[in-house]
């Protein structure tokens, strides 16, 4: 019996050393700028995370992994664009690897779930992707340690709801994923859209990741003059081809991610004619953007999407900052205040920041064509910009206060005054 | 072995766990609390699947509940960051139980499939509450806490909490383990071999299920409190189907029927997912082996591998032992 004992607690021991031997923190080596990036790697949000990774990693080989003297060194974890899950790898970046900043999310979601944790470590959080408004809008008190390097969800809808009148459009159905993103960009457009006389007269809020929209098309009223999409991930793949299958005549318009050059290769010529609207298009045609694309093309074997671009992006700031400081890490409260001054020329055209350390940029209406671009000798289909707004804040022409005063845009609000 | 040397040697083990864990970093510490937390979802889940014979598909629903209660008061009401916190936990528990009374009405009715759907669908409905019901959940977002209870005590603190979790995870242990032990935990390992028999003897089966139902409930709303304070954060997929799947994988891995099994099973889970995914990228293909090796070859869980190593050294003992499980499988 006892000797049974002594051999279980020998087992237990060792068990125990082999847990305390993996859990030996690492040496920090001097100048050495350590970023941990959040991304799903599976699940269905794989693509949009490989397209994440590739943007950075592109900038940072770019940059030969030498920012101003300080290397580079880049640790991924798969979140699975699960909340929870990204608050635990976080916390592991954080705690085990001893990261100076964490960069990513993919989700409104995520980036509400990241952000609190950023405030209680003292870390530097950069949301590339997710686009909550409320990270620097009515909550960014909360959050001093967030520079946001790629958008507010609504902040490309508030133009877009004017070029929408300008078009002519009356009344308007959306149909949007259902959760703060959708709500957030259904929301801005609508704000926009009816302070300039038209009408939003029925919203369907499709569950994210819904693949059959069998459901939902048939309920869209037929006296609308347009549809508005909002689609993320796989779901932007299904929603114009099940529209067009059930025989739709109307123009369809749509949020940036629902035409995103992550899924545009693979969609069908159904989605010729549509307009979106974004910070970024593949189709920009500008030399700074014309380079980008060749080149992440070459290496990747496809068109960037906005998901790669804003990563890119997002380092090359961080290299910018980086000069500035001599390749020292300045701390994060000083690495904040040197970000959130930077004057940029990106890919998507120029960058700064507001007040809020959201990015003041253009905004870009784009118009899905098949056609030639940068020498590729293939009919594609391509982002082609027909309507630039330049330099637009997350208020758009709203006054600042005004705008804050109002709540966050959520399935409710604005109120749907003309849905029946 | 005697029953009080696997006594002693759970004791021995956990006191081991309080000595060495605060001394790892700072990250083994979290995953180690968060372990514990879902080791009582995983008991709980075991009083059922383990003992009573009722394969439940929705204890995910009793961790959400008790997680977006804690949640809700902390955000709304600024309720339970000090002293309260103690009722809070008394409500987590209370509002599991009652959320389990109210779905046991449905779900003790079925047996086996049609329970394990008719817990599933309850489960789903809270999920569909807490993802849909914007104003009280925050729908999608989730709710992020304000931060850790404060009472003289800082549970902020990562070690103050894990003790504070272990705390818990000793007391459900010892009370679980003296209620299977009691006569009325007899009964529901009596159900669990042959329910006709023991209503042929005089048991109200259904009445028994029942309040097994209920008390798995309130040890799964007990997780759901102390797990919203681990994360820090309380979001819709903290109460999707995977959860109640985990806890299910977590007790058949473990050993159903062992109580220690389920938070064996929940450790092991918990480091093959969130630590062994930080190390390689092929870490899914290691849980998904796992599970299928051990359903395979270890039918009685990682609490089994004693017992058939014994069997292993001393093959004179094999032929006894079958006859045992015949005569079980036959009664």
């Amino acid at each position: 019996m006892t000797a049974k004992l002594i051999r279980r607690a020998m087992l237990l021991a060792s068990c125990l050393a082999f847990g305390m031997q993996l859990a030996v923190p690492q040496d920090v080596a001097a100048e050495e700028l350590r970023i941990g990036f959040i991304a799903p790697m599976t699940g269905p949000f794989a693509q949009v995370g490989k397209d994440m990774v590739n943007g950075f990693e592109m900038y940072t080989e770019e940059a030969k992994n030498d920012f101003a003297g300080a290397s580079i060194k880049f640790i991924l974890e798969d979140d699975q664009a699960k909340p929870p899950t990204s608050v635990l790898k976080a916390e592991k970046l954080i705690r085990q690897d001893k990261v100076h900043m964490l960069i990513g999310g993919v989700l409104a979601s995520t980036g509400y779930a990241l952000a609190p944790v950023s405030t209680r470590e003292k870390v530097v959080y950069l949301p590339s992707v997710p686009a909550a408004d409320d990270l620097t809008q009515r909550e960014s008190a909360k959050y001093p340690y967030i520079v946001r390097t790629g958008w507010t969800s609504s902040q490309p809808s508030h133009p877009f709801g004017e070029w929408a009148c300008e078009q002519g459009y009356k009344k308007i159905v959306t149909v949007a994923a259902d959760y703060a993103f959708g709500h957030e960009v259904v929301g801005g457009f609508q704000k926009a859209f009816e302070d300039c006389g038209g009408k939003i007269i029925q919203k369907i809020w499709p569950p994210l990741n819904t693949i059959d929209y069998g459901p939902y098309i048939p309920t869209i009223k037929q006296d609308a003059d347009a549809i508005l999409s909002l689609m993320v991930g796989q779901m932007a793949l299904q929603f114009p081809k099940q529209l067009a299958a059930a025989g739709n005549k109307k123009p369809v318009i749509g949020g940036g991610t629902s035409y995103d050059e992550f899924a545009l290769p693979s969609m069908g010529d159904e989605v010729i004619g549509h307009v979106s609207a974004l910070q970024y298009s593949a189709a920009l045609d500008t030399p700074k953007n014309a380079a980008f694309v060749k080149k992440y093309r070459e290496k990747y074997g496809k068109v960037p999407s906005y998901f790669s671009e804003t990563n890119y992006t997002t380092a090359q700031m961080i290299h910018e900052v980086m000069k500035k400081t001599g390749g020292k890490w300045p701390g994060s409260d000083e690495f904040v205040k040197q970000m959130a001054s930077l004057k940029l020329d990106t890919p998507r055209g120029p960058v700064s920041f507001d007040e809020f350390r959201n990015p003041i940029q253009n905004i870009y209406i784009k118009k899905v064509e098949k056609k030639k671009m940068f020498g590729y000798d293939k009919d594609e289909l391509w982002n082609t910009v027909i309507k630039t707004y330049t330099n637009v804040g997350q208020f758009g022409k709203y006054g600042k206060d005004e705008f804050l005063k109002q709540p966050v845009y959520s399935r409710d609000f604005p109120p749907c005054k003309y849905c029946e | 072995m005697t029953g009080r040397s696997k006594v002693l040697i759970v004791a021995a083990a956990l006191v081991a766990l309080a000595a060495v864990i605060p001394h790892t970093n700072s990250f083994v510490i979290l995953l180690v609390t968060r372990a514990l937390v879902l080791a009582i979802l995983a008991m709980s889940l075991d009083l059922l699947l383990g003992f009573t014979g009722l394969p439940s598909l929705g204890q995910a629903a009793y961790l959400g509940v008790g997680a977006y209660l804690t949640a809700i008061l902390a955000t709304k009401y600024q309720f339970g960051l000090g002293l309260d916190f103690w009722l809070v936990v008394v409500l987590g528990i209370a509002l599991g139980a009652a959320t389990a009374a109210f779905f046991g009405l449905f779900a003790i009715r079925a047996g086996g499939v049609y329970f394990l759907m008719i817990t599933l669908a309850l489960g789903q409905c809270v999920w569909g509450l807490a993802y849909r019901w914007n104003s009280l959940t925050g729908g999608d977002n989730g709710l992020n806490l304000p931060g850790r209870p404060e009472f003289g005590i800082k549970l902020a603190d990562d070690i103050t909490y894990f003790y504070l979790v272990l705390g818990f995870f000793v007391a459900s242990l010892l009370s679980l383990y003296v209620l299977v032990r009691s006569p009325f935990g007899r009964s529901l390992e009596g159900i669990r071999e042959r329910e006709v028999r023991m209503r042929i003897l005089g048991y109200n089966t259904s009445l028994h299920k029942y309040i097994a139902f209920v008390i798995a409930g309130g040890f799964g709303g007990l997780a759901g409190v102390l797990w919203a304070h681990a994360n820090g954060h309380v979001s819709p997929e903290d109460v999707v189907l995977t959860t109640s799947v985990d806890a299910l994988l977590m007790v058949v891995l473990g050993g159903s029927g062992t109580l220690v099994g389920g938070a064996i099973g929940a450790g092991v889970v918990l480091f093959l997912r969130e630590y062994l995914s930080t190390l390689v990228p092929w870490w899914q293909y290691v849980l998904g082996g796992v599970y299928v090796l051990i359903i395979l070859y270890l039918p009685g869980g990682l609490m089994s591998i004693p017992a058939r190593l014994r069997q292993w050294l001393t093959p004179a003992a094999r032929p006894k032992q079958e006859l045992g499980l015949r005569a079980t499988a036959e009664a």
